[in-house]
């Protein structure tokens, strides 16, 4: 299947990434090329195969639920690109 | 005499050990290296004054008795590791200015080593590319090169591999997603280990693709890479997918005895227009290790074809959910703002002016590989599909196989610049070779073992059984014996 400019811009509007008119025919004509490659994908038998979720076959760890950390607002905020009266700051989210 | 900064671990470490040279010399030697190297593009952010604060430290421990081997060498640390205090920036501008706060597990295990930090170096921003051109920093240039032309040293670990193949640092750490340590090693001529995926912690390391991202040494030597490759390693309790696997003493398993050592030669990695000179490589160095007693057989991994396709589903899907962090508030860059404009607008300016057009594209293939209705489509059939190729391994590795040795890639380096044009997917077809063992989550290393007509070095690749580096790096250590490679670029920068 082929991506249109008005999927390309669907994609960046759901990836959060700005993108220029002029430059979703471009972005377009990528995603078709990558998506081209992808598509051999469907060549492959998979019936009966399940999806692959962890590439180890041993199990994801469990920790006990404790308190290990904490108490770090001022080097949590240490990199922040704008903090105030120790939160950060952002454009207003609601009215 | 020669530089100390182009000793290797093992011989800076008998030299330390000995009191012949100490920490603070070493150091300075590199530090110098570095600062006359600028034109490599290697180091992006030097760190003298902790280098030098750290030598001393550990030439006070070199002091007393039992100093772990890496006391006292100077590493060069890629620039996706999270280092305390110091810019770690993975290439990308949206984390310009960014100083964590705290160590990535692998680099506090080398600073409990005794390690130096010389400073960061230059990668692919994110880790995405094969040729080290995607970076904020600019490009990282191989020292190798045959005419006037700059050559990529590959990517995503392109500094890594260019620092250690020009001798600024002993040794550099990588990491490996997708072939990002073996392919750089491969095209400066240098040794690249990707662990058995579990094998180091990922945490502190910047994410690119979480089921398939191991760190891993780059190193001169396979002996180097042991050495190494034994301090990185380790449970650590803050990565969930961490193994609590006991790691063996890596380099009391180099005896370069291979006798009986059964070695496959899979065919589906024979492409169709393959430079003869990469085919006779594989060749002579299935020679080598048959002459040095191994039992060479031809085998099948009959998904290989498909390990790049279903790769660019996984990857980039993996990749859109872990860069959906960088959004303007917490770290990093924001994009500045114009009046009425709301959250939304500053998520999408910051994310479009911070992220280059490789992690871009990246990370919407992502996104619409995930998205309703795609999903089945895409994602869950790549992941069915990397079920079927690890599946490939695991039959060969039951039937008895011991490790399988393949070409690391299909090119020696390429002028940088020569791809630009190029569609995303030839620059894909680099990680051809090694794209498969991240996949599989097994190990590979890359060993120098030729040239090509030009005199660039080429590597081969051994893939092991999972867990068991310490055999493959044997296999790889009788390799290193037999080529002989110790060619080095000659000095123009």
């Amino acid at each position: 299947m082929s991506i249109d400019e008005n999927t390309a811009a669907k994609v960046a509007k759901l990836a959060r990434i700005e993108v220029e008119s002029q430059d979703l025919k471009a972005l377009a004509k990528e995603f078709n090329d990558i998506l081209g490659f992808i598509e051999q994908l469907n060549e492959v038998d998979v019936e009966g195969i399940e999806p692959m979720t962890s590439v180890t076959p041993q199990k994801l760890i469990r920790r006990s639920d404790n308190v290990t950390d904490g108490n770090k607002q001022t080097s949590v905020l240490n990199n922040a690109p704008i903090s105030r009266e120790g939160f950060y700051a952002v454009p207003k989210v609601v009215e | 005499m020669t530089n100390l900064n182009s000793l290797t671990i093992s011989e800076a470490r008998d030299k330390l050990k000995s009191k012949e040279i100490s920490s603070l010399e070493l150091t300075n030697s590199c530090l110098s290296a570095i600062d006359a190297a600028d034109a490599l593009g290697a180091f992006v952010h030097k760190t003298p004054e902790l280098a030098t604060e750290q030598a001393k430290r550990a030439d006070e421990r070199l002091k007393k008795e039992n100093a772990p081997d890496l006391c006292g060498i100077p590493l060069g640390i890629k620039d996706l590791f999270c280092t305390k205090g110091v810019e770690s920036q993975a290439a990308s501008r949206i984390l310009e200015n960014f100083k964590p706060e705290y160590e990535s597990s692998v680099s506090q295990n080398l600073i409990d080593n005794g390690t130096v930090m010389l400073g960061k170096l230059n990668m692919d921003e994110f880790a995405m590319g094969s040729s080290n051109e995607t970076s904020i920093y600019g490009n990282a240039i191989n020292p190798w090169k045959f005419d006037d032309r700059g050559l990529t040293p590959g990517g995503s670990s392109g500094g890594s591999a260019a620092a250690v193949a020009a001798d600024l640092c002993l040794a550099a750490t990588g990491t490996d997603t997708g072939g990002s340590i073996r392919q750089p090693a491969a095209f400066t001529g240098i040794v690249g280990i990707k662990p058995t995926y579990g094998r180091c912690s990922r945490w502190g390391i910047i994410a690119f693709a979480s089921s398939l991202d191991q760190a891993g040494p780059m190193t001169k030597t396979v002996r180097d890479g042991a050495i190494m490759l034994e301090a990185m390693a380790g449970n650590d309790p803050k990565d969930s997918t961490s193994a609590n696997i006991e790691v063996p003493n890596f380099e009391a398993m180099l005896t370069g005895d291979i006798k009986g050592k059964r070695i496959g030669i899979p065919k589906e990695y024979r492409l169709d227009g393959m430079p003869s000179e990469i085919e006779k490589l594989w060749a002579d160095g299935t020679d080598m290790l048959r002459q040095a007693g191994a039992k060479i057989e031809n085998i099948s991994l009959p998904h290989t074809k498909y390990a790049l396709p279903a790769y660019y589903v996984i990857a980039p899907a993996e990749a859109s959910s872990n860069l959906a962090r960088y959004d303007g508030v917490r770290y990093g860059r924001r994009a500045v703002l114009s009046s009425g404009d709301g959250i939304n607008e500053m998520y999408e300016k910051t994310r479009a002016e911070g992220f280059g057009p490789e992690v871009k594209r990246r990370v919407m293939i992502g996104t619409y590989v995930l998205s309703a209705g795609f999903y089945d489509a895409y994602y869950n059939r790549a992941r069915r599909v990397r079920a079927l190729i690890k599946k490939d391994f695991d039959e060969v590795f039951a039937d008895g196989v011991d490790a399988i040795l393949t070409p690391t890639t299909p090119s020696a380096a390429f002028g940088l610049g020569e791809m630009s044009d190029a569609d995303p997917v030839q620059m894909y077809l680099n990680d051809v070779f090694t794209v498969t063992v991240n996949l599989a989550g097994l190990p590979g290393v890359s060993i120098p073992t030729g040239v090509d007509k030009s005199g660039l070095p080429l590597g081969l690749q051994v893939i092991g059984r999972p867990w068991e580096e310490g055999d493959m790096l044997n296999i790889a250590y009788s390799l290193e014996q037999s080529a002989g490679f110790s060619s080095k670029p000659s000095k123009w920068w």
